[in-house]
């Protein structure tokens, strides 16, 4: 059905995305400022190599939004949203009705009609829960509060769209009306000319329909296909469920976002969850990043350069009065100043929401044609500049007024330099620290979370506050003059980078690392990581010899044999380690390392083989001298 | 009446064939505490204080261990260094230990032919365990003649039993104090001679 234009079209994107991204993640920019610029690369002002149907693509490109707002639901429980609540009514809410309010009025100084202002305002009150989330989630931040409360406002505002929609052919006047009448979005709905208390009801039973497929038909569903064997077919069918999901909410007027949010939700307890996730991830991935590079194609240029002055003006009212409206509720409920910035930075940009509503508003004769794509122009570069502004506010604003990187020190103290370095203070760092402190080892703390970061520092703990990768960063906490760094981010990734920055600055510090798993383990110990803790291991181990105990065995015994397991087990962690790339010989080595491992086992058990502790040993003695041997 | 501590160490009581028997001969006896070292801290992370605590609540203090490389399993030494303080145990303030008794119950693969100063093993277990009976001279204790069970290697079923035997009515003598304790010094074992130890000591054979 495709010709030569599909693959050639899917050439450009993907050589975009290829290129364009490391470029930007290497340059610290993150992965959607890279889509972005890509798009705009291949955009018709740039390279030309896409034209007008790049607003389909844009359009295709949207369902990743719906996949992103899936996996988020997957992973919050029900009981999380509902804990949510008051942020997202009351945050959210007095967000979208403020922002609304103010860019109303200022609509009105500038002579637009009350209608066309009040559509304008409740268009661009809305954010881009796309490139906030996205960012947010590659920063890290996005389990602080700054950025839970930005997520709060996002999910608000994504609600929200179900109203405005009802409310943009109300405020156009007949006479303008290019369409006739109609109240959905492009597509017609099921809940069309019904009035109000029958559109609620259809969509109440709309999502009652979901909660209760979800709870009773998707297990038995899902093993049915997961029997077959076939792992793409389960793929089809998580994918299945997301475009039914979506095209049923959109069926019944509720965002597609915002219903597959729900279904996520609902799915959240599901034993499917994780295998749902891992499927759906890569599609998510790809779509999301299409949308972004659409987005950067979509940004008219021409119109832009037309109306340069307006344009920039307008964006920079934009940005101001949100960022303006953020702060001053951060401040009201009481988020610390670092979190706020976060928040507000994060928050202070149009929405993709602005393409579908203003072509909606255009036909619906609210909003003149030249002005809605002046305004979409607005709304897309606000959202390309989000990705800067937040690392704006990462290296200047944050560094400035914000938790203060290290803390200022009294100048009569002599600083003496810790001989240990701790990168993530949570609950492994946090353990290590005690230890070392408590047999009196000074320790330098690197944490990225700034309400853990004041904390600590009430403590008494030293305590810088960044990313633990940056050289800046490290050179400052000492890293010249330590002798050790503990590695004990969460983030894989994270602790990679950190890796990467100490092997190439500060080759002499000796790094110990902690690791998810074998995985993990294989990655630091590649990247010349001596010391690697898996996380799981001892405690796994300790669980082990309880259990042998509990069944009767001498705790000596026990101890020993999870020793020597241990012995083992890292030993094979890095012999496999050195031949994971060879995956046959992996296979291979790692079978003949479980028989390894059994026969050792088997050995303590029936007392033959080399593996034994012989010197507790008597039968050889027995053997040699019977009755009239040695001690 | 003693009360008596059993301080028993055997890191692989799974492969023991003697031990096991002695062990179930006194373990259960009235009066007797039976403290199983390798068992209570099989990582080597000693509880001082409650070692200490035990110690100062008993009269008699039995080592019972398999004597490996004429001397006591690792956990029993590292037992030594750590609850016999200074100043808790010796010392010019350490007299917490001063008037109890200490006795060591050893079993060895070798027998008795070859710890003596013509056998093999060239020494007696009386010299042997010397560095044990001056820790406990030092703490001011007494240090009794070892229980010995000498040539586990080649011995009987029949053989352990009756040591167990033995084992357990020694224990029994000495915590009802029926045991003659002067004038054993000379003796190169507690179990010597037990049956005429135990006869003075009102037992009926």
């Amino acid at each position: 059905m495709y010709g030569e234009g599909f693959f050639l079209q899917a050439l450009i994107y993907l050589t975009a995305a290829v290129v364009s991204v490391p470029i930007a993640k290497r340059l610290g920019l993150g992965s959607v400022l890279g889509y972005l610029l890509a798009g705009v690369a291949i955009g018709p002002f740039v390279l030309g190599l896409v034209g007008e149907e790049g607003q389909d693509v844009l359009h295709f490109a949207e369902f990743g939004v719906v996949l992103m707002l899936f996996l988020i639901g997957l992973e919050l429980e029900p009981s999380r949203v509902w804990s949510l609540r008051a942020p997202i009514l009351g945050l959210g809410g007095s967000q979208v009705v403020l922002t609304a309010g103010v860019l109303t009025v200022i609509g009105l100084v500038f002579d637009l009609t009350w209608r066309e202002a009040l559509a304008i305002g409740v268009i661009l009150a809305l954010s881009s829960t796309a490139i906030v989330l996205q960012t947010l989630r590659e920063k890290g931040l996005l389990r602080t509060s700054g950025g839970q409360s930005a997520f709060s406002v996002l999910l608000f505002q994504d609600i929200a769209v179900i109203p405005i929609l009802a409310l943009l052919p109300l405020l156009a006047t007949s006479a303008a009306r290019t369409h006739g009448s109609g109240t959905g979005g492009h597509d017609t709905t099921w809940v069309e000319g019904l009035p109000g208390w029958a559109e609620t009801l259809v969509v109440v039973a709309a999502v009652a329909s979901i909660i209760l497929l979800g709870r009773y038909l998707l297990q038995p569903f899902f093993r049915f296909i997961a029997r077959t064997g076939m792992r793409e077919l389960f793929t089809a069918a998580a994918l299945l469920l997301v475009i039914a999901t979506a095209m049923l909410m959109s069926k019944v007027g509720v965002s597609p976002a915002l219903g597959t949010f729900l279904a996520g939700v609902i799915l959240a307890r599901s034993e499917y969850r994780h295998e749902l996730e891992s499927d759906i991830e890569p599609f998510k991935g790809l779509l999301l990043g299409l949308f972004f590079i659409s987005v950067g194609a979509a940004i008219d240029f021409g119109l832009i350069s037309q109306r340069l002055g307006l344009v920039v003006s307008l964006m920079v009212v934009l940005i101001v009065v949100k960022l303006a409206i953020l702060l001053v509720l951060g401040r009201v409920f009481k988020m610390s100043l670092d979190q706020n910035l976060v928040f507000s930075f994060s928050l202070a940009q149009g929405g993709e929401f602005a393409f579908v509503l203003f072509s909606f508003a255009v036909r619906e004769g609210v909003v003149e044609t030249s002005l809605a794509s002046t305004l979409m122009a607005v709304a897309a570069l606000t959202m390309a500049v989000t990705p800067i502004l937040m690392l704006l506010n990462e290296k200047i604003v944050l560094p400035r007024f914000g938790t203060r990187e290290r803390e200022d020190r009294e100048a009569d103290v002599i600083d003496e330099e810790n001989p240990v370095i701790i990168a993530g203070f949570g609950s492994f760092g946090s353990i290590v620290g005690r230890l070392l402190r408590a047999n009196g080892v000074g320790t330098t703390v690197l944490e990225y979370d700034s309400d853990r970061v004041d904390l600590l520092r009430k403590l008494g703990l030293k305590v810088f506050y960044g990313d633990a990768s940056r050289f800046d960063l490290l050179k400052a906490a000492g890293a010249d003059q330590a002798k050790l760094l503990v590695l004990a981010l969460d983030s894989h990734d994270k602790r990679m980078e950190l890796v990467e920055t100490v092997r190439k600055h500060f080759p002499h510090l000796v790094l110990l690392a902690r690791a998810g798993g074998r995985r993990e383990a294989y990655d630091l110990l590649e990247a010349g990581v001596d010391h690697v803790y898996r996380e799981k291991l001892d405690s796994g181990l300790r669980t082990g010899v309880d259990a042998l105990r509990l069944l009767g065995r001498r705790a000596y015994q026990a101890f020993r044999a999870a020793q020597k397991f241990r012995l083992h087990d890292e030993a094979a962690v890095r012999e496999l380690a050195e031949m994971r790339h060879d995956r046959k010989l992996y296979i291979h080595t790692a079978r003949q390392r479980i028989g390894g491992l059994e026969t050792l086992l088997l050995g303590d058990l029936e007392d033959s083989g080399d593996t034994r502790d012989k010197g507790w040993d008597t039968e050889s003695l027995r053997e040699e001298y019977g009755g009239r041997g040695s001690g | 009446m003693n009360r008596i501590l059993v301080l028993f160490a055997h890191p692989a009581l799974e492969k023991s064939r003697v031990n096991r028997k002695l062990m179930a001969a006194v373990r259960d006896l009235p009066g007797v505490t039976f403290h199983d070292l390798y068992e209570a801290y099989p990582e080597f992370d000693i509880d001082v204080r409650r070692e200490q605590a035990l110690l100062v609540e008993h009269d008699l203090i039995v080592l019972q261990h398999p004597f490996f490389w004429y001397s006591t399993p690792a956990l029993l030494k590292e037992w030594q260094d750590l609850v016999l303080e200074h100043g808790w145990a010796y010392g010019s303030e350490g007299r917490m230990l001063e008037g109890k008794r200490a006795l060591s119950v050893v079993t060895t693969g070798g027998g008795e032919p070859a710890y003596e100063p013509a056998g093999h093993n060239r020494f007696t277990m009386r010299q042997f365990l010397t560095p044990i009976a001056q820790t406990f001279r030092l703490c001011g204790v007494e240090y009794l003649p070892p229980f010995v069970v000498h040539g586990t290697h080649g011995m009987t079923a029949e053989e352990v039993r009756s040591h167990a035997d033995d084992y357990r009515r020694l224990v029994e003598a000495l915590r009802e104090e029926r045991v003659k304790l002067d004038g054993l010094d000379d003796l190169p074992r507690i179990n010597w001679n037990l049956n005429q130890l135990l006869r003075g000591a009102g037992e009926e054979i």
